[in-house]
């Protein structure tokens, strides 16, 4: 296929390597090295995509990131990816992309009927609609008609990876400036990192105006040259960096390649930042300035420089400065027709004036553009005379014929990382943009980012081309061409009252799209400063924020997908549970068993075996999660004495005593049991979710309260493997193993702790129960877990030994009535609430908190208490979550009095039993209430009990 | 992401790190004789300046010690950071912020 707009030379593209993709259905030809957007110039596609609100057909009129208008839809299936600027997509054979936000095509869009309801769609639609008629007239339709591309459904087969890294100088953009920026550095012998988001490193040099820079081409030669010869710079290309944190951090996102992932991210640390960022031109606003065929002049120096692309046959000019007739010698010189340049400036004194017009380009001076015609793409642009304030004259006007309108209405610094920095901008009146004035981080901006252009400008501001006195109406003069702004737009909004600069742009989105308003910001600004009579500077401009660039989901997740994305902890048994099928399920970060089901059981019933088993003959579970500090030193006694609510100090060694401790605030966050082994060596037992946080907490006390305690806290969770052992048989289990403890009642009750030898393996037993039976809490070193496991599975199979699960466990001690922190307590429980009034009373010593059970808020008669709850009919599981409320039932809003925190059926009492948070629970045993829950038709009646419903004497776990 | 100087590990990034908040709180005792209104400011009250402030910090991801700074938090910037037990750096600014 032939490319009618390809120049017969020129341009980095590789001729030989022709790459066929497709465009909207349409197959193409480009060549190696083109982006997509230069393949489809170099192959006449002219209307490139529609506008985000009104669907207008729109071409390309970038070359870069700052496309606004050519938005597709790369590929299909896992590997599409939405809304990527065809400017920035490095074509490949086979490539399929389609236009975004129309259908069937960019060139015949069947939504482009919006574009007759803009007078209806003002500025602010979007919130008017919230306000008349009703949001609910317009929801469909608006949801129907929002957004860009398509998300993609499925996975993404890609992977992207990270990486961090450090440099002392980090130069960011590969421009002259960037690179002697960088050898410069190099050469005082810094550790140099360069980035730049292109594929060869150059700027400017590659496809700026030839001429502009001293030696064009030949500079980057000489300058790549020196490069290469400085083992001190690493250079990265098709590297973005798009966020400037503190402290010198950077982000950037680098493109890859070939087999391995596709996207990598980059964390970098910087001693020092050098900015070589380079400027963004600005376009000129007029009357239907979006016509496919308006580009930027830089743009299509970029196509015919670096892609070998005519941007059109036939090219007009319009500029407020000296950068477009560079441009304009270039064209020249790759064989381009150049019609006429249209000046604002009534007077140009540019050097080569005499060889543009020998080559019979028309000059016209005190000009701008005021109108354009053609369809869908440009065939004619209107001019006038205006006058010093950018007013177009009346019967001045004159059409040209052409089919390429470049426009430069000046150059606006790329500024976006510096400001992101957290430096401050100034506006320069003779560049007429926002430049960096102070820097807060060691960071300094150079080159055209810092403001200073290798050739004067000589820029007269032109925000808008003002055609009033033409009367004809700004509603049409594109200030946004990504978000679909107008000038008119603009002044509605102003009239309206938004005249911040941060208002205006929520209120119109101006600035809010992919290319968050790179080309538009700026004469945004200018309207605005405008119409409100104040200086740019005082205008100032909007938050400069990360991303600079659209970065891809998958770039920031990288390989914290899947298993990796919240790595759980194994149990030292996790092999064994694996081969017993356990279901394993996530509890606090640990992979932990919930129940083990025998060859096809269901869950309950697996439940109701593990509870029968363990409540007749012996079970055992992989307790290892279980918390435990080492407390350890002098005043060991003294640091837990503080730490619990209960007294602690009475605790003889030998001894386990259940404790709970609370935060300053009075609100219980953790309980466990205690054992203290020896006069001045405690072990704090915490909840399996809870070890990490409790270890810290003791520690903020020791190191920034209590520095004169000599005491030492150590977590050895996972330092000792723990297997629970339960039930009538857990003795007669454990005697077979050969200890050499004493396990007889007598010798060994219930609530203390011994520690042993298991032939040359050391063991700690604490005689501690969660289920109500007889039961071990058996501890050897984390690497025997295992084998110890397999053993007590071996010598405890006539037993009938049953392996079981956390949620087996938890029906139990709900039959049980013992509380589990944050199921059973909330944000607002405070000891006295859990049945800890007495203990705390009995305690003379102060400990963490204790204060704040002591407020008018801890002494509420109404504080709600924890109790037992017995459904009425003996059946019905009472809802977890479910609400307390009167007995007499009424229709809702009722005001609760608590809710149900644990409920479960009781396969051992064969009925149903339930605890709950309810106000003065503890007054009102006995009495009847109504459990109020979406999940029952009715409220289910229930009567306020004890809370120990199985064996409320304990006469089990003391046998 | 700002960087601390962690006395013990030097510096590292913010992430390893845990903010205790206002540091150099003085808790009141004994818990029979304070009043409400004293312990609730000691529990809720906390200096909330533009400027320089005296905060607490936990090296979670290190050591696990904690340490005092003094942090400007406009700026971050941290003009010293010191023990638990050692005594207040002046603060030059202070007037001039406070």
């Amino acid at each position: 296929m032939k490319q009618p707009f390809r120049l017969p030379h020129g341009g980095r593209i590789d001729r030989n390597r022709p790459l066929q993709f497709t465009f909207d259905g349409v197959q193409y030809t480009g060549y190696a090295g083109d982006t997509l957007a230069s393949a489809l110039l170099a192959n006449g596609v002219r209307v490139t995509g529609r506008s985000f609100k009104y669907h207008r057909p729109r071409g390309l009129f970038g070359a870069s990131f700052e496309e606004p208008n050519t938005l597709v839809q790369l590929e299909t299936g896992a590997l599409t990816e939405p809304n990527l600027k065809a400017t920035q997509i490095d074509l490949k054979d086979g490539m399929n992309a389609r236009a975004v936000n129309c259908w069937p095509s960019a060139r015949f869009d069947l939504m482009g009927v919006f574009r007759w309801f803009k007078p209806f769609m003002p500025s602010g639609f979007y919130y008017k609609t919230f306000i008349w008629p009703s949001w609910r007239v317009f929801e469909g339709f608006i949801r129907a008609a929002a957004g860009l591309g398509k998300s993609p459904v499925e996975a993404d087969p890609d992977r992207y990876d990270k990486r961090n890294t450090s440099a002392s100088v980090v130069v960011v953009g590969g421009g002259p400036h960037g690179l002697k920026a960088a050898i410069n550095a190099a050469e005082s012998g810094h550790d140099v990192l360069l980035l730049d988001d292109q594929r060869e490193l150059g700027g400017s040099l590659l496809h700026g105006a030839e001429g502009t820079n001293a030696g064009g081409t030949d500079e980057l030669g000489q300058l790549t040259q020196q490069l290469r010869c400085l083992p001190n710079i690493r250079a990265l290309t098709r590297s973005t960096v798009f966020g400037y944190y503190d402290d010198n951090h950077l982000v950037a996102v680098q493109m890859l390649s070939g087999p391995g992932p596709r996207q990598r991210l980059w964390h970098i640390r910087a001693e020092e930042v050098v900015l070589a960022t380079g400027a963004i031109e600005r376009p000129i606003v007029f009357p239907n300035n979006d016509r496919p065929g308006v580009m930027l002049a830089s743009a299509a120096l970029r196509y015919v420089r670096a892609y070998g692309v005519a941007p059109g046959r036939k090219v007009v000019i319009a500029t407020n400065n000296d950068s477009a007739y560079d441009a304009a010698i270039t064209l020249l010189q790759a064989g381009i027709e150049v019609l006429a340049i249209l000046d604002a400036r009534p007077t140009s004194d540019f050097s080569a004036m005499g060889k543009l017009r020998d080559a019979g380009v028309r000059l016209e001076g005190g000009v701008a553009p005021t109108n354009s015609s053609g369809s869908p793409a440009l065939t004619r642009v209107e001019w006038h005379r205006i006058d010093g304030s950018g007013k177009a004259q009346p019967g001045t006007g004159e059409w040209l014929p052409c089919d390429c309108l470049l426009v430069s209405g000046g150059w606006n610094p790329s500024v976006h990382l510096f400001s992101q920095s957290g430096g401050s901008l100034r506006f320069d009146g003779e560049l007429q943009g926002f430049v960096p004035a102070r820097s807060v981080q060691r960071e300094r901006s150079v080159g055209a980012a810092n403001g200073s252009f290798d050739q004067t400008l000589n820029v007269q501001p032109l925000w808008s081309v003002d055609v009033t006195a033409l009367n004809r109406t700004p509603r049409y003069s594109w200030v946004d061409l990504a978000s679909d702004v107008t000038e008119g737009d603009l002044q509605l909004a102003i009239q309206e009252g938004f005249s911040s600069v941060e208002h205006l742009k929520r209120y119109t989105t101006t600035g809010m799209m992919t290319d968050q308003g790179k080309t538009s910001n700026v004469n945004a600004i200018g309207v605005l400063s405008g119409i409100l009579g104040r200086p740019q500077s005082e205008v100032g401009t909007t938050k400069f924020r990360p991303p600079f660039n659209p970065v891809t989901f998958g770039a920031v997740v990288g390989q914290q997908l899947g298993p990796y994305y919240h790595p759980l902890r194994l149990l030292p048994t996790n092999d064994q549970q694996q081969a017993l099928k356990a279901a394993m399920e996530d509890y606090g970060g640990w992979s932990r068993p919930a129940y083990v089901p025998l060859k096809g059981e269901s869950e309950r019933d697996a439940i109701v075996r593990e509870v029968n088993a363990l409540r007749t003959g012996v079970g055992i579970i992989d307790y290892s999660p279980l918390g435990k500090i080492l407390v350890q030193g002098p005043d060991a006694e003294t640091l837990v004495q503080r730490m619990y609510v209960n007294s602690m100090k009475t605790l003889k060694p030998g001894f386990c005593r259940y404790g709970v401790m609370i935060g300053e605030d009075g609100i219980v966050f953790d309980d466990g049991v205690l054992t203290r082994w020896d006069q001045t060596t405690f072990q704090v037992g915490t909840t399996s979710g809870q070890a990490e946080r409790v270890t810290e907490w003791l520690e903020e006390w020791l190191q920034c309260e209590w520095m004169d305690l000599d005491v030492i806290v150590e977590p050895i969770t996972t330092q000792w493997s723990v297997t629970m052992v339960a039930g009538p048989n857990a003795r007669r289990l454990l005697e077979r193993l050969g200890l050499d403890i004493d396990l007889s009642s007598a010798a060994f009750p219930h609530m203390t702790a011994r520690s042993g030898l298991m032939g040359d393996m050391p063991v700690r037993i604490m005689r501690v129960s969660f289920t109500g039976e007889l039961s071990y809490e058996v501890s050897v070193p984390w690497s025997c877990g295992a084998a110890f496991w397999d053993r007590l599975l071996s010598l405890g199979a006539d037993l009938g030994v049953t392996p079981f699960g956390l949620e087996s466990l938890m029906v139990m001690r709900i039959e049980k009535g013992f509380l589990h922190v944050g199921t059973d307590t909330d944000g607002s429980t405070m000891p006295q609430d859990i049945g800890f009034a007495e203990i705390m009373a009995k305690k003379a010593d102060d400990f963490v908190g204790r204060r704040s059970t002591m407020t008018p808020e801890g002494r509420r008669r109404d504080r709600r208490q924890l109790v037992g709850l017995a459904p009425v009919d003996g059946t019905t599981v009472l809802p977890i979550g479910g609400h307390i409320v009167d007995q007499k039932f009424r229709a809702p809003p009722h005001k609760t009095q608590g809710y149900v925190t644990s409920s479960v059926w009781s396969p051992t009492l064969g009925r149903a039993v339930a605890m709950g948070l309810v106000e003065a629970g503890r007054e009102r045993l006995g009495e009847t209430i109504n459990v109020y829950s979406v999940d029952h038709e009715r409220p289910v009646a229930a009567r306020i009990v004890e809370m120990t419903a199985f064996d409320p004497k304990g006469e089990r776990l003391h046998a | 992401m700002i960087k601390f100087d962690c006395p013990f590990c030097g510096k590292r990034d913010e992430s390893e790190f845990r903010c205790g908040g206002q540091a150099h709180i003085v808790r009141p005792g004994p818990h029979n004789e304070v009043s409400d209104s004293t312990w609730s400011e000691y529990l809720f009250m906390r200096d909330n300046p533009k400027g320089w402030h005296r905060e607490r910090w936990l090296h979670l991801q290190g050591c696990r010690q904690w340490f005092n700074v003094v942090r400007h938090t406009v700026t971050h910037e941290v003009r010293a950071v010191y023990g638990m037990t050692a005594a207040l750096p002046p603060i030059e600014s202070e007037a001039r912020s406070g």
